[in-house]
């Protein structure tokens, strides 16, 4: 009795199995895989698909231009598999979205700092991979301006993907690799996305920018309330909101809670005395300043500063009302009137402020499968 | 549970819209009856109503493991203080005198141990078999098919939606559980905060491969033996020790090596300085814990 189920159960799990293989084959076959040798069964391509992108009705227009760039369904696709696969890097095991994962708003998951290639650690917390298409400059000190760049920096990067760019269009014009996790036929996904097999460096940060262009957050609990639902936020949000304005929006304003300036907000330096914006400029005026980073999803994104030192909002707020630091370039919005540094905030103050901050988190954002690692990527 | 028919399967084929499904289920089915076939063994034992206390007492060389505060030397002279010390136990096995072994149920056999957190130091093993045990075996990590079963299957102290900046000890699908993480700092360390970080996992992986980091422990009691009879609840003290991790046959220096993670080499050699962290500490016979 006993064996004859086994011997029918076996059989279900081979036809199971046969039926996955085919839906896989299929997949693969729609998707990015595909057998060269085989007569291509699709009808020839008419050429990509515009994506229309939709900037939310209350953020200020994008400094990203999108004319130069516009974005096709095929081109986000590609940028999509670009930003996760471990192709890009020396040992094809970290991508793009190794460090910048999304149940996290595409920061590393509780990392202080990160770890790239041959698990060796970089010098900064990893900052959020949104709403990229509003920045006017990128990393902590904004060392790069222009968002089809910014790639390359991470690339280039000896303890991230130390990588470059050379090899990685080699690597992708020898895909599909057989036997490789999922065998990626990127020339196949170049010619859907430009029309053309040709694989260049500008492809792939177009692609890439494309991809990082639809990576917007804007759906929080404060933007339905900014968007006209008033009981989006409960009583205590919305007083943690009127005191986030009155003591935080100087600096972190706007729909993106961020000016995008640089400032030294009082942390002691660290280990490696890292000045921050001053290594970019070599201006006496830049030393210990860092960028003002956005708050959006900033309760998903812990730890917290540039060296992830502060592990929750809590010791943010402590930080700031009472552990800052004097120094020659400290901010002059953090100088009070009675000679001390810091912000003003009573302990009630701060958890209002954090309830504030929660809102913020915007969970569609990481759950949105279309920013999911299609199954290229290895977050670590 | 493994009475399915030929008619079941029958009617599936009728309904092929429902056929990746059902199949699907059926091969669960076949999974868990093979599960269930592989926990019988020869010398294996049903369950009883005894119960054993497991204890896990974290040190460092001779001292009790103190967070943070505690100054510790590695065999480089480099100094240490440890601020997370976490580990996964699976798949106990207790090892009766005659020859016998009870196998805890699977399900009921996945424990985090955190440093941070006396309770989790604790294990109550329940429905043993009475006997005299003289050993005991288990894995320091998680078990290759747990790591890639579905996540009905991995709730409890498996759950992957931990915190990685805290107790969090999962990485993904592929690379899966972290089995030991051990996190501080040290004025060597080559990191720009200071600090180390060696999280040591790896199961072989899911779609591709990687290391295969999963240790077994078996640890003979000698002469001395845990009685499980009626009221008789004996509680083992395990000694881990965290100097092994960082000390043992590959000694691992901060300065040299703050971050240790996914490397095939450097990970597996301290998963071998690790699996042998632990010896007996002491079996203290009818001992009333708290459960």
């Amino acid at each position: 009795m006993k064996k004859m189920d086994h011997d029918v159960l076996k059989k279900a799990g081979i036809i199971w199995c046969t039926v996955l293989l085919c839906i896989q084959l299929l997949l693969s076959c729609s998707g990015s895989g595909g057998n060269t040798n085989e007569p291509d069964p699709d009808p020839e391509p008419t050429g990509p698909t515009a994506l229309r992108w939709v900037k939310p009705a209350h953020f200020p227009d994008p400094v990203y231009d999108l004319g130069k760039n516009p974005l096709t369904i095929e081109g986000v696709l590609l940028g999509k598999f670009l930003f996760y696969d471990g192709i890009l890097s020396r040992t094809n095991v970290i991508g793009c979205g190794t460090c910048h994962q999304q149940q996290s708003a595409f920061t590393h998951h509780g990392h202080e700092l990160s770890h790239g290639v041959d698990d060796l650690l970089g010098i900064r917390n990893a900052p959020a991979v949104q709403n990229m298409a509003w920045n006017p400059s990128f990393f902590w000190d904004g060392n790069t301006h222009a968002l089809d760049s910014v790639p390359l920096n991470a690339i280039q990067n000896k303890v991230e993907l130390d990588e470059t760019m050379d090899n990685i269009l080699l690597k992708l014009r020898a895909t599909p690799v057989k036997n490789s996790k999922v065998p990626v036929d990127y020339p196949k996904m170049f010619k859907a996305a430009y029309g053309t097999t040709e694989i260049t460096s500008e492809k792939v940060r177009l692609a890439l920018s494309q991809f990082m262009m639809t990576m917007v957050s804007a759906n929080s609990k404060y933007d339905y309330f900014v968007s006209g639902d008033a009981a989006a936020l409960n009583t205590d949000e919305k007083n943690g909101m009127a005191l986030f304005k009155q003591k935080c929006a100087s600096c972190h304003s706007g729909e993106l809670f961020t000016d995008f300036s640089y400032r030294n907000n009082g942390l002691a330096p660290n280990k490696i005395n890292d000045q921050g914006r001053f290594s970019i400029t070599k201006n006496d005026n830049d030393r210990y300043k860092f960028k003002v980073p956005s708050l959006r999803n900033i309760g998903l994104t812990a730890p917290y500063m540039h060296d992830g030192r502060f592990v929750s909002l809590e010791q943010v707020l402590d930080h700031y009302s009472d552990n800052m630091q004097p120094s020659a370039t400290l901010d002059e919005v953090f100088k009070l009137s009675n000679g001390k540094v810091g912000v003003s905030l009573t302990a009630a103050e701060k958890q209002s402020i954090i309830l504030f901050l929660r809102a913020l988190g915007d969970d569609q954002f990481i759950r949105n499968a279309e920013l999911s690692d299609p199954g290229v990527g290895n977050a670590l | 549970m493994c009475s399915t028919g030929n008619g079941f399967i029958l009617n599936i084929m009728k309904k092929l819209i429902y056929l990746p499904i059902l199949l699907f289920l059926g091969s669960l089915l076949v999974i868990a009856c093979h599960d269930d076939s592989d926990d019988i063994e020869d010398t294996g034992l049903a369950a009883g109503k005894g119960r054993m206390i497991l204890a896990f007492d974290n040190v460092v060389g001779k001292e009790d493991l103190v967070l943070d505060n505690k100054t510790y030397l590695n065999s480089f002279g480099e100094s240490l203080t440890i601020s997370r010390f976490n580990y996964f136990i699976s798949n106990i096995n207790l090892l009766r005198e005659d020859g016998k072994t009870y196998t805890i149920p699977q399900d009921s056999s996945y424990f985090r141990i955190l440093e941070s957190d006396p309770k989790s130091q604790i294990i109550s093993l329940n429905k043993l078999p009475e006997g005299n045990y003289s050993g005991i075996e288990y894995i320091i990590g998680v078990d290759s098919l747990r790591s890639v079963s579905g996540i009905e299957k991995r709730g409890g102290a498996l759950d992957p939606s931990g915190d990685m900046a805290g107790d969090g000890m999962y990485w993904a699908w592929n690379s899966g559980y972290i089995f030991l993480k051990l996190e501080g700092s040290s004025p060597q360390s080559d990191a720009s905060n200071g600090k180390f970080y060696y999280h040591i996992g790896l199961f072989g992986g899911f779609n591709s491969p990687t290391v295969n980091n999963i240790k077994t422990v078996k640890i003979d009691f000698g002469t001395n033996k845990a009685v499980v009879r009626g009221d008789s609840v004996p509680e083992l003290k395990l000694i881990a020790d965290v100097e092994k991790v960082y000390n043992g046959a590959m000694p691992i220096s901060f300065a040299k090596n703050p971050s240790i993670m996914t490397d095939p080499v450097l990970s597996a050699g301290v998963a071998n300085n690790y699996k042998s962290m632990f010896s007996l500490g002491e079996i203290k016979q009818n001992s009333q814990v708290r459960k």
